[in-house]
């Protein structure tokens, strides 16, 4: 109940639920939600951005670091995911042509 | 044909029309940016009469075809989400199948405009009027107007685009008459020559939030229960503002136009003990019904109901404050309640906190269009006076005309 006293009364919001602001589930932590957290395996990891096309929450960020894998493979880029946003889904999971992403349950 | 009548600084041609024409006229001069719609009967010719003012070029406006009713307002609101002056029309099993949009529409505040042809629902099915359409749509935030004439119906449809749009109210609004009564009868009505002086008087308002590529917004979101009631009771202070912006909607109507209807309309209140209320065409009859009575010295008034929601409570209680008795009269049945009524209850409920009061009789008559003629009013008019002989009144609505009930 304190929380909820503390939030806007409700002349001091937009009408009818409308968000003015755009872009602002960024600011809304979702990360708890999930279950099972993708982790990327650099070094499996093909670069085909499967992953960044299928995720629908937008949590596969490009990173300008290049990699080098193990049989010597050179990417100009990496792959970081966005665990404050991720849900847990498991699309990128299932959709990686290379199974490069492992599905690992959250520990505490 | 038509006749030019010149009235205030606007012109006026006298058109025969019916209800569902005068609507249509209503449409093309506030120059409504998008209609979609369903055909139903009765109120089928609404939208064929816009359509061919659309294939006319007399009213620029995108005409979208849609599978169903919830279909027709799922796009009517979509495209009132994006700015444009939208407007649907419907009745009876298309106003049922539009209903869980109908809270939608209110939910996020578009200024929607829709006309209800009224008919009785099935099972069975019954294309014939009654309100029990309507009344179904009672709690779903909607502004809603019941006009008696199909003057009024041209006149309450420019008016419901003015409060709709108002910056503080920001409802959809609701324009209902009777299906066939109305919606199929011809009556003169009063059209301007020329739609300037209506878009002065109800005015677009694309200034509001809207969905627009260039400044993103978000509508219809989730929202969890820290957050939903307050949107929820921003829409009950928005019915109570619409209440007195319906007033003064009419008021300057009447300033502008010279035709006015207030919320209420009441005949001979003032000196009557029994007062019948009516909604819709009904209370042409109840009128008729009571001149004569009235002549000879009976003391008996009527009263109109025209702003269904948000309800006049001010005006019904200064209205009936006089009688002994009020005769509701409702073409509706809330089934299981004992005053069946709803608009009876709501009479009721508005007197209720207070210690002098009128008895109220709640009656139900005209359901799927079984006829109330002149002589069924004065049957009324006589059994008001019984019930007010005997100093109490029923407590449970009277099922007027069923075959098989009598009331002594």
């Amino acid at each position: 109940m304190a929380a909820e006293e503390k939030l806007p009364a409700w002349n001091e919001i937009p009408p009818g639920g409308i968000i003015i602001e755009p872009g602002n589930a960024e600011e809304r932590y979702t990360g708890d939600w999930r279950v099972f957290r993708p982790v990327i395996n650099q070094d499996k990891c093909i670069r085909c951005l499967l992953c960044w096309v299928y995720c629908p929450d937008s949590v596969f960020h490009i990173i300008d670091e290049e990699y080098v894998t193990s049989k010597g493979r050179k990417y100009s880029f990496s792959l970081r995911i966005d665990y404050d946003h991720c849900k847990g889904c498991g699309i990128c999971v299932e959709e990686c042509p290379v199974n490069a992403i492992d599905f690992v349950e959250e520990v505490k | 044909m038509a006749v030019t009548v010149q009235e205030a600084k606007v012109t006026w041609k006298r058109l025969p029309l019916s209800s569902n024409y005068a609507v249509a006229y209503a449409v093309k001069d506030l120059d409504v940016d998008v209609i979609a719609a369903y055909p139903i009967t009765p109120q089928t010719t609404v939208v064929e009469k816009i359509a061919e003012f659309i294939a006319n070029g007399e009213l620029n406006a995108e005409m979208i075809h849609v599978e169903s009713e919830h279909s027709a307002l799922s796009a009517t609101i979509a495209a009132s989400a994006a700015g444009a002056r939208a407007f649907t029309a419907t009745a009876s099993q298309g106003l049922e199948l539009m209903h869980e949009i109908l809270h939608i529409a209110s939910g996020l505040r578009l200024p929607v405009v829709m006309s209800i042809a009224t008919r009785a629902l099935s099972a069975p099915i019954s294309i014939w009027n009654d309100y029990s359409d309507l009344m179904n749509t009672r709690d779903t935030s909607w502004i809603t107007l019941i006009a008696s004439s199909a003057q009024e119906v041209y006149d309450s449809i420019v008016q419901a685009y003015r409060i709709a749009e108002d910056p503080e109210v920001m409802l959809p609004v609701m324009v209902a008459y009777d299906g066939y009564l109305m919606s199929h009868t011809y009556e003169p009505v009063l059209v301007p020559e020329d739609n300037k002086p209506i878009l002065d008087y109800a005015p677009k308002n694309y200034n509001r939030i809207k969905l627009d590529p260039e400044r993103p917004i978000t509508m219809g979101t989730l929202t969890g229960p820290e957050w939903y009631y307050e949107f929820k009771y921003q829409q009950v202070v928005a019915m109570k503002k619409a209440l007195e912006k319906a007033r003064k909607a009419d008021e300057e109507f009447k300033a502008r136009f010279g035709r006015g209807y207030g919320l209420i309309e009441t005949f001979n209140v003032e000196d009557a003990d029994v007062v019948i209320v009516a909604y819709g065409g009904l209370y042409g009859t109840v009128i008729e019904a009571l001149e004569p009575l009235v002549e000879k010295g009976v003391k008996v008034g009527a009263m109109r109901l025209r702003l269904w929601r948000p309800f006049p409570v001010e005006d019904v209680k200064k209205a009936l404050g006089n009688a002994k008795l009020v005769t509701v009269i409702d073409k509706a049945i809330s089934y299981g309640a004992r005053i069946a009524g709803p608009v009876a209850l709501e009479i009721m409920s508005s007197f209720y906190q207070d210690e002098a009061k009128p008895m109220i009789m709640s009656i139900i008559a005209g359901i799927g269009q079984r006829r109330i003629t002149e002589d069924t009013i004065r049957e009324i008019v006589d059994y008001s006076f019984k019930v007010l002989d005997r100093g109490r009144a029923p407590e449970e609505s009277l099922y007027w005309g069923v075959r098989g009930v009598k009331y002594e």
